[in-house]
């Protein structure tokens, strides 16, 4: 099976693309950066090389030296950027507070997302980081990458920035840290016209959405949740770059209910692959797992003795449903009952899978505590197919949109708008009926907000009518 | 074509708009899949974990993928994704790919390719002596923490992140490499309330956050700020317009109904609150975004505050360990942190971490209620028996 593109993809050749020579990438030796020392004085910093984990500072470092070694025509913004930035950050330990400026409205013509404006408080004594602008540049799905597609990425960023980045933002951008105003615009057209390659989101927009890794590498992925990202990411585009809404708004996928992108407690809109047949048993691996020849959970407890596996410990007792037994040595699960939670799957993957009938669980209103508090995604719709071109998904999506924009306040996201008016309100607006399924439990209140129209003979009574009954 | 080295590129001030492209998207991901997993795709049948940091799964095609899990530093400058390119390039036919937890993955199809691939990652340090990619983050250990900006990038941070990030995983670093928890923990990091890297469902959530109500820096509040904007921003409605003895518009604050949010000065900059002393670390636990066995959960607040100590957070890594130690010493096979707390009761959390309980980790904001406990089924604690003392319900 293969994807065909929306667009027909160049093919991208580092070796045509390339900005750097291989002597200019390769222009320092190990003993120049043992001895290497940034204009700034960082003790603090430099205690963070110490250890055995990656160290941030010993990276800045060798990047502030190949700036150092460039020739100056051979990049765009000032050579010492990385100092700069180094420099500033032990202000700010020192400090106890940041030193970039509040906000600053800068981007690229006619899109509202994908750039953030970022100054210095000290542009003095920092000069070379007096602007130090974000590019949110939109991932591939999933993350994977070719070395030709990163290292002209590398060679744009450095010519044009700080060659800085976040190997990924949080939302799942590549984040380019790092350059002045003038060069946005180039980097921007660079980005488009040779990469082929756009920008992420960011304001009142759609962000950039992501997904787990899916099918390419996961047996357990319900769904293409690469194609799905794709699909909606490109189907989407005006309100990627364009600010229409009242606040962010997140679609996330995930292939199954183990969520490896977190879709249920970060986004807006949570795509989670399942299934409604039932799960698929190889007894004979079964077997071989209660006989100890295959370690059960994948192997993830290797390290420490545990003792033998123990079907009805690890997996049937652990059941959430109690819908599994063993029966004439075969494991039996009453399908109906199941809540389809992973467990079982998790700990013998290899016996075990979902079913294939799959489709995606939509839940929607996820978001971080401002303003009104941590929300998780709330399961709305149980169960719906999901194929390309994901059509009945898209139908969705709108009637969500047009509701929040026209009633969301500023600043408010879906989920707290669902709160402020509840969850009925949102079933008329997906024209959807209620399922207990949407609770944990009912209202343990009984103020129910009945409408006219639920009570025979409506709201409009004659006070004369009922005086002719009760004495004043 | 090549990139373009001149100083504007191919963008024409004058005229801007001319041969604009825009809205193209993402590139394809099929591209970027190395040949085995294009031709996998979607028939993966298992895998296994061989050991710490290296994962095989195989297809119903008869093939098998070998991935190396590193971590990496959500922080990489161009050097270093350059050197990634180098160890794709020779082992991984210039392929490899990204967690969502900023590990880097390379994939190879044989199990000799991987030995050299093994090695040679584990032989590159930087010069001050860190790894640059230590192989590991897999099954039930721990995985690289996800983090936001800090002082790097932000504006509105309570404490940096690369730093308190690399000051952990230092520490919890066997952890990293290893796979003797009881079940995976995830720590996550933000650093300020907004959570840009929504860490409320973790394991473990290091979050700062600001303790001082906002400056009103009145001189010049009415000419950067939408008034109005500012007031609603407010959660607790402690904002309300307010003249400064010139005549300026501006807003004062009720102090006490501040909850240090930092919302106000996300909508105006005329509000900081940052500040030395008033910032720290809070830490949440018991958080997962799994459905597997029990649901998805937030974490909850069992620090209420830290200081930051820069650049290594001593306080912040000391109780991490503490969490993570009697978690592994005392839960049961595929139990995550809150599983674990909520099976023997928070108030035995409490206990077996050696984390003091304050009263700020009882909830006094909106729907706190849903919090307290309306039973008299709890477990005795030194905690339960210092109430009884301090009531007069027992001598000793």
């Amino acid at each position: 099976m293969a994807f065909e593109p929306k667009e027909e993809q160049k093919e991208l050749k580092y070796q045509e693309l390339r900005i750097y020579k291989d002597d200019e990438l390769k222009n320092y030796t190990e003993e120049e950066l043992k001895s290497f020392k940034v204009k700034h004085p960082t003790p603090l910093l430099d205690d963070l090389e110490k250890g055995p984990w990656p160290s941030f500072v010993a990276d800045a470092k060798r990047q502030a030296l190949h700036r150092r070694k460039l020739s100056t025509d051979r990049m765009l913004i000032e050579r010492d950027v990385v100092e700069d930035m180094l420099g500033q950050l032990e202000d700010s330990f020192n400090d106890g507070e940041t030193h970039w400026k509040h906000g600053g409205i800068v981007g690229v013509f006619g899109y509202g997302g994908g750039v953030i404006g970022r100054y210095s408080d000290m542009p003095e004594k920092y000069p070379s980081i007096a602007h130090f602008h974000t590019m949110r540049v939109n991932q591939p799905a999933s993350k994977f990458y070719n070395t030709d597609y990163l290292r002209s990425l590398c060679d744009l960023w450095e010519y044009r920035g700080s060659g800085l980045m976040n190997m990924h933002g949080s939302t799942g951008d590549i984040i380019f840290l790092g350059t002045f105003t003038e060069q946005l615009e180039p980097i921007f057209y660079e980005l488009t016209h040779i990469l082929q390659q756009d920008l992420g989101g960011s304001g009142s927009n759609l962000r950039t959405p992501s997904c787990c890794i899916g099918k390419a590498r996961c047996e357990w992925s319900c769904i293409d949740t690469q194609d799905m990202c794709y699909e909606l990411t490109h189907h989407y585009q005006d309100e990627l770059h364009r600010p229409a809404f009242p606040y962010k708004f997140k679609f996330k996928f995930d292939g199954c209910p183990n969520g490896c992108v977190a879709s249920i407690a970060r986004s807006d809109m949570s795509f989670i692959g399942t299934w409604r047949d039932n799960i698929r048993i190889d007894q004979e691996a079964v077997k071989a797992y209660i006989g100890g020849e295959i370690p059960p959970n994948a192997g993830a407890h290797k390290g420490r003795d545990w003792g033998k596996f123990d079907i009805q410990k690890e997996v049937i007792d652990l059941c959430p449903t109690q819908c599994m037994w063993m029966e004439d040595g075969k494991l039996k699960i009453d399908d109906k009952e199941c809540t389809r939670c992973m467990h079982c799957i998790n700990v013998m993957p290899k016996a075990l899978r979902p079913g294939l009938d799959t489709g995606v669980s939509l839940l929607f209103g996820a978001k971080a505590p401002i303003l009104e508090g941590a929300q998780m995604s709330v399961l709305t719709i149980p169960f719906m197919k999901a194929e390309p071109p994901y059509d009945n998904i898209k139908e969705i999506v709108e009637k969500v949109w047009d509701w929040w924009m026209e009633e969301g306040k500023n600043r408010e996201r879906l989920g707290e708008l669902i709160q402020r008016y509840g969850i009925p309100k949102f079933l008329e607006v997906l024209e959807i009926p209620p399922m207990p399924q949407m609770v944990k439990e009912p209202r343990s209140n009984p103020y129910i907000f009945w409408k006219e129209e639920d009570v025979p003979g409506g709201w409009q009574r004659d006070i004369n009518d009922y005086r002719s009954r009760h004495k004043r | 074509m090549a990139l373009s080295t001149e100083r504007l590129g191919l963008y024409n001030p004058e005229k801007p708009m001319e041969n604009r492209i825009t809205d193209l998207g993402p590139r394809h991901f099929w591209q970027y899949f190395p040949p085995i997993i294009r031709n996998n795709y979607g028939k993966w049948t298992h895998h296994e974990i061989l050991e710490p940091g290296i994962l095989v799964h195989f297809s119903e095609t008869g093939d098998k993928v070998f991935t190396v899990r590193c971590g990496g530093c959500r922080f990489m400058t161009v050097e270093h994704v350059r050197e990634i390119c180098d160890i794709a390039d020779k082992y991984c036919e210039g392929h490899m790919r990204f967690t969502t937890r900023n590990n880097i993955e390379f994939l190879v199809d044989s199990s000799d390719k991987l030995e050299a691939l093994k090695k040679d990652l584990m032989s590159r340090k930087h010069v001050s002596g860190s790894y640059k990619f230590p192989i590991g983050g897999t099954g039930a250990g721990l995985t690289n923490i996800v983090h936001t900006q800090g002082y790097i990038h932000c504006h509105t941070p309570a404490t940096d992140a690369s730093s308190m990030v690399k000051a952990v995983m230092d520490d919890l670093f066997d952890y990293f490499q290893g796979m003797t928890l009881p079940a995976q923990v995830r720590v996550s990091m933000a650093c300020c309330l907004n959570m840009c890297g929504a860490v409320h469902c973790s394991d473990i959530a290091l979050l700062g956050y600001h303790r001082k109500p906002p400056i009103v820096d009145a001189e010049v509040l009415e000419s950067v700020c939408e008034i109005p904007l500012v007031i609603a921003a407010c959660p607790t409605g402690a904002i309300s317009p307010a003249k400064t003895e010139s005549g300026k518009k501006a807003v004062k604050i009720k102090e006490e109904r501040c909850m240090f949010c930092g919302n106000c000065y996300t909508m105006c900059m005329a509000l900081p609150l940052s500040d030395k002393e008033g910032d720290g670390v809070t830490i949440l636990a018991g958080g997962k975004i799994s459905n597997r066995i029990s649901p998805p959960k937030f974490s909850k607040v069992v620090v209420p505050f830290l200081p930051n100590n820069f650049p290594r957070y001593p306080e912040v890594c000391e109780t991490v360990k503490q969490i993570i130690e009697a978690y592994a010493s005392d839960a049961k096979k595929y139990e995550r942190v809150g599983d674990w707390a909520e099976r023997i009761g928070w108030e035995k959390f409490f206990e077996k971490t050696n984390i003091p309980f304050t009263e700020h980790l009882i909830d006094d904001y909106r729907l706190q209620y849903d919090t307290y406990r309306t039973s008299t089924q709890f477990k005795y604690t030194e905690a339960a028996w210092e109430v009884s003392r301090a009531a007069g319900g027992i001598e000793d």
